[in-house]
């Protein structure tokens, strides 16, 4: 944990601004330049910004290890679920043209849109927590953090 | 902008050198985060924003900070090497003979003849837009959608990635106060 105040202040000045534009980076990739990936390793920086700055413990509790191992498989059976989800309504693995048709338009995207959005959603979350976890692997066993 | 690239390019060698030749390892960690920034603004230059970002957060962010965990593990200094440099000097250079004989065959950058923007007809580029219903970004349509199966795996592989991270780094009592807390309220049980 470091006790400089202008390092803490800065810190907890930025982190918000760092997760919105994790947000943004992951819902607007369809639009602009982006996705799952790109969102996932920024989130987890934030997380690890925090985690360098206010202590192993500090981070902890926001992300416990114990949710964010989850996280790590649930990551997978999103993407993969979308899969399963499209041959369910018939068409094949991946194939979001299902999808066009089979759910309320009035709230959701449909066809590519919804499947592209979903398959995204997975792939942040896997990234992010796989980073963090990583992060906790190594941070745990050295005196650095 | 073509001086901008050559500055990029030769501050990306010099910091290649400099990160070989240093022997405080503390140092070098931050001349690869330099590295990476330096090519994350390269990236930029090559419109690839995606790739930027990625090697802006992984390369000088997260990478970064692991290694220096790591050099908290073990040690600051690196050890001066006993064996002659001769062998991996040819080595490297025979390796980077072959790989710049190599891009000789490649295709010049944004050469439009080139097989990547002539196998596809019509591409992906002028198909995507009505394909994907009007989503513009084309570069995650080819991630998301038509190469859907390729994403999977990769996400798989991240996966696998983390899990033998833990499987060799993790401590259990630390990481698993669940389990920890689960096996002492047991033993209390057994001996109550």
């Amino acid at each position: 944990m470091i006790k400089f105040p202008i390092i803490r202040v800065i810190t907890k000045l930025l982190i918000p601004y760092i997760l919105l534009f994790a947000f943004y980076v992951q819902f607007h990739g369809d639009y602009g330049p982006g996705g799952g990936f790109q969102a996932g390793v920024i989130f987890a920086s934030a997380l690890i910004l925090y985690g360098l700055v206010f202590g192993l413990d500090a981070i902890k509790r926001v992300a416990p290890p114990i949710v964010i191992e989850k996280l790590m498989a649930i990551g997978v059976l999103v993407y993969a679920g979308t899969g399963f989800a499209t041959m369910m309504l018939g068409g094949n693995f991946l194939d979001y043209d299902v999808l066009e048709h089979s759910f309320n338009h009035k709230y959701l995207p449909g066809g590519q849109h919804l499947g592209i959005f979903l398959v995204e959603v997975g792939v942040g979350i896997t990234v992010t927590s796989v980073m963090t976890m990583i992060f906790y692997a190594f941070a745990s066993r050295s005196r650095f953090v | 902008m073509n001086w901008v690239v050559f500055a990029i390019l030769a501050l990306l060698a010099l910091t290649a050198v400099t990160v070989a030749r240093l022997r405080q390892l503390w140092a070098a960690v931050m001349f690869t985060g330099i590295y990476s920034f330096l090519s994350a603004s390269w990236m930029m230059i090559l419109d690839a924003p995606d790739v930027a970002f990625t090697e802006a957060a992984v390369g000088a962010g997260i990478s970064t900070v692991l290694m220096l965990s790591t050099l908290a593990l073990t040690g600051e200094q690196e050890q001066p090497t006993k064996r002659s440099p001769i062998v991996p000097l040819l080595v490297v250079l025979v390796t980077g003979g072959a790989l710049i004989y190599g891009t000789l065959d490649m295709p010049h950058y944004g050469d439009p003849n080139a097989v990547v923007h002539q196998h596809p007809d019509p591409s992906f580029v002028e198909r995507s837009l009505d394909d994907m219903h009007g989503l513009p970004n084309v570069v995650t349509a080819l991630l998301a959608s038509y190469r859907g199966y390729d994403t999977l795996g990769e996400t798989t592989v991240v996966l696998t990635a983390g899990i033998a991270v833990l499987l060799i780094l993790r401590r259990d009592e630390m990481e698993r106060p669940a389990i920890a807390n689960r096996a002492k309220r047991r033993r209390r049980k057994a001996n109550a």
